[in-house]
């Protein structure tokens, strides 16, 4: 009993409640299903990609050229729309361009044998690079009246399709990752990849597979991002792989590999976004807040480290 | 030339890894400076050489010390957040405190840095969290930090006493204090981790960590020490990089972590830890520092300054790669 309320899921279910208890005394406007619909907006692109990184990380590796495959993703979809691309011509064109510079990390790890770390700082530089070189300072915005729809769209009511998005999501990855062999598989490689190698996995071919979904959620993130704005200028989500990273560790996956679960990162998802809303609401302005995040971040590792060590 | 070649390959046989390495890469900057001077003429004057090396000063000392902390199997992603308060701290005393003069400032400075480094490799060494998730805390720490202490608002040149901005600008022999800084710096690490007791531990630690404890080394202490001494250099580059630019905002120097372990892996410091000479690394800074203010002479955007960064590590880091295993070693846990 103990052991399950000491779990990491509870802790942070525990923290949104009293998130919400704390937002809710503290500002009238916070418990209301628009300004809710409203905040869901805070997070739901970068925790689109918090799971499939959190899989990654789970196996072992680290992708931190996120942030810089949204932006090229979204130049390519800005250059698209200039030339007269329709809407899901566009949305396709986002979607590539993060598969395919998803496919470039994988290939620098599993073929180059590139340390993760490395690789995806250089590719960082490489994408966000040729955003800033193909754009310079110009900034992108002719996009069709129907590109609005995806990132400014409602299925039902304060439901957004953003939101109905990461909902579907993120059952999809819990499911894959909890109750398949495939996911059983990247557990095992982040654990011990050796012996999963003598174990008959192909784990290089894991480890390509899941680069590659990295970079195609990055795409998607940027379709619903570049949708939301309207624009894109080189800029476009600067500093959001150390959000989403956050996200990932928040949740309580290792990042040492082999451990972490959906549940978690869903949480912090949630946790984050709506600590960042409520603080908002409370005029409180974004650079105070991440001393906040950074400081949670550090404890979440710190804490079970000094309990683990008495 | 017959008599010379055989002499030349026994001396290239007798050099260690690194060391071809790092003469490899010198002749691939030298060649970068030739190819760039052919075409400017101009490129190679003096004057142009000593705005090449103050441009790349703080970058130098910068890379440095993170060299250091690569070496012990960490990375500091909060070196630029930490030289950003430091030096928020060091423009907001010259301005409360004007007629202190400058040595109290670049004091208060350094040993802001010392702190904020030391917080960092009190995690890593006490607490075994894992450097990168550290670092990326106190990176968003010390920037919010900073916001506290300014209230938002820039300290501009006309707050600053005009000791504290002419000193990084003064002249000497021709080169700026900032440039004998980079270049005291530069000396002195090249000869302490050529000669020191604490490099060569710290070249153990990172190496082999299960193996230096063996042998008597405490390679969280290692961290520790590293962490300390690159926050002290960055609390020193931030005194320098707000009195060069003569100002101070939330906001400076943000993203420059990246470029200075950029510099690194160029240099050919091993993310793996272990390996990575002091040479190699000034390299690395004069390298991308050549590309940088060539850019605009060859009439190419310096728009394409990134990206050409991000291609130039990956091309380095390949090369190397293959010639080593080391295999994510920076995500696995200190033994």
């Amino acid at each position: 009993m103990t052991a399950r309320l000491l779990r990491w899921e509870t802790m942070l279910a525990v923290v949104l409640v009293l998130e919400f208890v704390l937002f809710s005394t503290l500002s009238p406007y916070f418990l209301n299903v628009d300004t809710l619909s409203d905040a869901t907006f805070n997070f739901t692109e970068r925790a689109l990609v918090a799971l499939p990184l959190a899989l990654l990380i789970i196996a072992g590796e680290i992708d931190i050229s996120v942030a810089g495959i949204i932006a090229l993703a979204s130049v390519a979809m800005g250059l698209g729309a200039a030339h007269g691309v329709g809407t899901p011509g566009l949305a396709c064109m986002g979607l590539g361009t993060g598969l395919l510079a998803g496919a470039v990390n994988g290939a620098l790890v599993t073929w180059g044998r590139v340390p993760s770390i490395v690789a995806t700082i250089g590719t960082m530089s490489l994408f966000r690079g040729a955003a800033y070189a193909v754009l310079g300072d110009h900034v992108l915005k002719e996009y069709p009246e129907s590109f609005a729809s995806f990132g400014q769209g409602y299925l039902v009511g304060p439901i957004s399709y953003e939101l109905t998005l990461f909902v579907v999501f993120a059952l999809a990855f819990g499911v894959f990752l909890h109750r398949t062999r495939w996911g059983r598989a990247i557990y095992a490689i982040g654990a011990n990849p050796i012996a999963s190698r003598f174990a008959g996995l192909p784990v290089d071919r894991y480890r390509f597979a899941l680069f590659a979904l990295t970079g195609l959620f990055s795409g998607l993130a940027a379709v619903l991002l570049t949708s939301r704005l309207g624009s894109t200028r080189p800029s476009i989500a600067q500093g959001w792989e150390l959000d989403i990273v956050s996200m990932v560790i928040l949740g309580g996956v290792s990042v040492w590999g082999g451990k972490g679960s959906i549940t978690g990162v869903v949480l912090a998802a949630l946790v984050f976004g709506f600590v960042t809303f409520g603080l908002g609401l409370l005029n409180i302005p974004g650079i105070v807040m991440s001393i906040f995040t950074g400081a949670l971040l550090i404890l979440v590792v710190a804490v079970p480290a000094w309990l683990s060590r008495k | 030339m017959s008599a010379v070649l055989p002499h030349f390959q026994r001396l290239w046989r007798g050099l260690s890894d690194s060391a071809r390495r790092d003469f490899a890469f010198a002749a691939l900057t030298l060649v970068l400076f030739f190819a760039v001077t052919l075409k400017f003429h101009g490129f190679a004057s003096p004057r142009n050489i000593a705005g090449l090396l103050d441009d790349t000063s703080i970058f130098i000392l910068l890379a440095l010390g993170q060299m250091l902390v690569i070496l012990v199997r960490g990375i500091d992603l909060s070196i630029a957040a930490n030289l950003a308060l430091c030096g928020m701290l060091a423009a907001l005393t010259n301005r409360a405190f004007p007629d202190a003069g400058v040595a109290p400032v670049v004091a208060l400075s350094i040993a802001c840095g010392t702190l904020l480094g030391g917080f960092n490799g009190i995690l890593v060494w006490k607490l075994r969290l894992p450097p990168i998730v550290v670092t990326l805390g106190t990176m968003s720490m010390y920037r919010g930090a900073i916001y506290l202490l300014s209230h938002g608002a820039w300290v501009n040149e006309n707050e600053m006493s005009r000791g504290f901005v002419a000193f990084t600008r003064a002249q000497f022999l021709g080169l700026s204090t900032l440039s004998w800084l980079a270049l005291g710096g530069a000396a002195l690490f090249i000869l302490a981790l050529r000669g020191s007791r604490l490099a060569r531990d710290l070249y153990a630690a990172g190496g082999n960590p299960e193996a230096a404890s063996y042998s008597g080394i405490d390679p969280g202490r290692m961290q520790f020490i590293a962490y300390t001494i690159c926050g002290a250099i960055a609390g020193l580059a931030g005194y320098l990089w707000v009195a060069r630019f003569a100002v101070a905002y939330t906001d400076i120097a943000l993203g420059v972590e990246l470029q200075v372990i950029a510099a690194c892996l160029i240099g050919g410091v091993a993310i793996a830890g272990g390996t990575g000479s002091a040479i190699g690394v000034v390299l690395g800074c004069l390298f991308i520092g050549i590309i940088r203010s060539s850019l605009p002479l060859i009439e190419v955007s310096s728009f394409w300054q990134m990206f050409i960064n991000g291609a130039v590590i990956l091309v380095a880091v390949l090369a190397s790669a293959r010639r080593r295993v080391d295999q994510r070693r920076i995500l696995e846990a200190p033994t």
